[in-house]
This record gives structure tokens, C-alpha cells and sequence, in this order.
């Protein structure tokens, strides 16, 4: 849940990347940290085991700048991916404003992303909140693989699988390279914002 | 209870108690965060200085992770939070089913003391909001 400071006019918002593991939800974090660092005041705090997966969630606070006087702070979190983190993955759903569904658009993950987004789905009503009506927006991560003769899913059996029901935005996105890694950021910012307007104001 | 917007009023009050039980005692920085990691108030004496967004994300997920591990092994709740460092320490105390207080202090103040205090502050700003 997002909160309001009204002395300092400072408007905190939650938004949360999900999606199956290692399907480039970190990787997202780390383009907009480093790519906007000027917006942002703190280091990126990341909780991960050895082997760099992430073990409860990373963490990056950005800022916004001013929206009607008010300054607008979105803290961006990440899940773990790994099937067995469900218990971890709910406890960073706690208080989310709006979400990015991280799919791998690779051929070999399009049940993983189903599944996780059924997860999802399921987490999200444990805290009385509908995938429905949440902001949400879809990524289809990892389209530059397509170069390199891996085989990718098309953008249209994407769309069927995941967003058929749910007809949210959508992105195909490259985290690796950056590619509308700022323009997902950037609808669930403004998806969320007005959302939270709507909500509280 | 809304805590979603809080008046300026309330915050002025909320900034007051834990001034007069916290900071006076020589508390180096208090801060009040959700559940959900967002920061509610903080408050220093003025010479620390700590990153409190990420301190506020970590610390709601720390106490998430130890109410987890609480019910895994058939409690309600463990009531004493506590990480004791060389020369800081940070105590954590549950407002309510919502809220956290979070005190950082250093070695000159005993954990009992502090304890006292914050069950004071915990009472006066359970009243402040109207929570059983």
C-alpha cells in the first residue's frame, strides 16, 4: 500500500517485478540503476544467495520528481524467481501498488511463466487484491535471443498465454540490453500513479 | 485505521513522542515504517545519518521473515526483536498489526532502559491513532 507524507509531501509507491526465475527481473533493476542513476539517491540493495539468484528480493528506491507538489518516490522491489521462494515471494507482494510480469519469452519457459503467473494470481488474493484490477504491466523479456538462433516465442503466443484475459500493456523488452526496459517502467509508473490517485486522494 | 494519509497533526505528534521518549534519551535515529517497507516518520538526533528507504525495505522484511519463522514453530509472535552490534543496535517493536517502530542506538544506553521507553512511545501513539 502506498503511503502519503502530507507534511513533507512525499508520496511512497510499491512496485513489485514478478515472474519465473531466471527470466530477468534483477537484470531489470540493474539496467534502470544504472541507466538512471541520477534519479537515484541509494545503492541498489540486492539479497542473494552465492550463485547470484536472488534469495528474498532486490531493492532500488527511485525518485520521481515532483508531481503537484507532491514528491513522488517509487520503490522498486524484485521476488525470487525459484519455485521453492514461494513463501518470500508473498512477503514482498505485501502492500503492492502495481506490478511487471518478467516473462522469458524463450520457447523452453512457456509453462514456467504460466505457472508463475497462476502464482501470482493466487498470492495476490491471499492479500485480498485481484491481478484484475491491480496496475500491471507485461514484459516479454529476452527477445534479443532471437539473434542468436535460440528459439523465441512469437509476441502473439505470449499475448495468448499470459495477457488473454488480463489485456494488459505489454512490452517485448531485452533487460540485457535495455531494450523498453524504460518504457515498461515507465506505464507502471504512470498506471500506478493514477491508480493510487484514485485510491487515496 | 487509515494510516494510508496521515495529517500533518498526527505526525506532529507522532514526531513529539518519539522526541521526548527516544531521542532525548540519546536514541540515534527512530523510525516508524509499514509493513509493506514504506516509511511512515524518521527521526535523528541530528548527527546520524542512515539510508532510511533501504533501511526501511530491509527491516520490513526482516520482521516479515521472523514472524514467518515465529508461526513456522507455533507462536504468535516473538515480542523481542533485537540486533545488538559494537556500536549500534537496533531494536524492533510492533505498533500494531500494521506498523513497526524501528530505534537505533549506540552502547551508553542499556537495551532495558530503551525498552522502557519504547513501551511508553508504543502506548502514547497506540492512543494517538485510537488502536486496542
Amino acid at each position: 500500500m502506498s503511503f502519503i507524507n502530507l507534511r513533507e509531501k512525499i508520496v511512497q509507491v510499491k512496485v513489485v517485478y514478478y515472474g519465473p526465475g531466471r527470466g530477468g527481473k534483477t537484470s531489470n533493476l540493474e539496467y534502470i540503476n544504472r541507466k538512471f542513476s541520477k534519479q537515484i539517491q541509494s545503492e541498489m540493495v540486492s539479497l542473494k544467495t552465492h550463485g547470484d539468484r536472488t534469495l528474498f528480493f532486490d531493492f532500488l528506491p527511485f525518485d520521481m520528481g515532483k508531481i503537484k507538489g507532491y514528491e513522488l518516490k517509487i520503490q522498486l522491489y524484485t521476488v525470487p524467481g525459484q519455485v521453492k521462494y514461494n513463501a518470500t515471494r508473498k512477503l514482498v507482494l505485501k502492500g503492492v501498488d502495481g506490478l511487471v510480469f518478467v516473462a522469458d519469452a524463450q520457447e523452453a519457459m512457456r509453462e514456467k511463466n504460466i505457472r508463475s503467473l497462476n502464482q501470482l494470481h493466487e498470492n495476490l488474493k491471499e492479500y485480498k487484491e485481484s491481478i484484475f484490477k491491480i496496475p500491471l504491466v507485461m514484459q516479454y523479456n529476452k527477445v534479443d535471443l532471437r539473434d542468436q538462433g535460440i528459439p523465441i516465442l512469437p509476441t502473439a503466443v505470449l499475448e495468448q498465454d499470459l495477457n488473454s484475459k488480463l489485456k494488459v500493456p505489454y512490452f517485448e523488452a531485452s533487460a540485457l540490453t535495455g531494450y523498453n526496459v524504460p518504457e515498461t517502467l515507465k506505464k507502471i509508473i504512470s498506471l500506478t500513479v493514477v491508480s493510487v490517485q484514485k485510491k487515496l486522494l | 485505521m487509515n494510516y494510508g494519509v496521515v495529517s500533518q497533526e498526527q505526525l506532529e505528534k507522532i514526531d513529539e513522542i518519539l522526541s521526548e521518549q527516544l531521542i532525548k534519551i540519546g536514541v540515534d535515529c527512530v523510525i516508524i515504517i509499514d509493513m509493506a517497507g514504506n516509511i511512515i516518520t524518521a527521526k535523528d538526533n541530528g548527527t546520524s545519518k542512515y539510508d532510511v528507504y533501504s533501511f526501511a525495505a530491509l527491516a520490513a522484511g526482516n520482521f516479515a521473515t521472523v514472524d514467518a519463522m515465529a508461526k513456522l514453530v507455533g507462536e504468535q509472535e516473538f515480542s523481542l526483536l533485537f540486533h545488538k552490534g559494537t556500536d549500534c543496535n537496533i531494536h524492533f517493536s510492533k505498533i500494531d498489526e500494521e506498523l513497526l517502530l524501528i530505534t537505533m542506538f549506540g552502547k551508553h544506553i542499556s537495551l532495558g532502559f530503551l525498552r522502557l521507553n519504547v513501551v511508553k512511545a508504543l502506548e502514547q501513539i497506540r492512543k494517538l491513532w485510537g488502536v486496542k
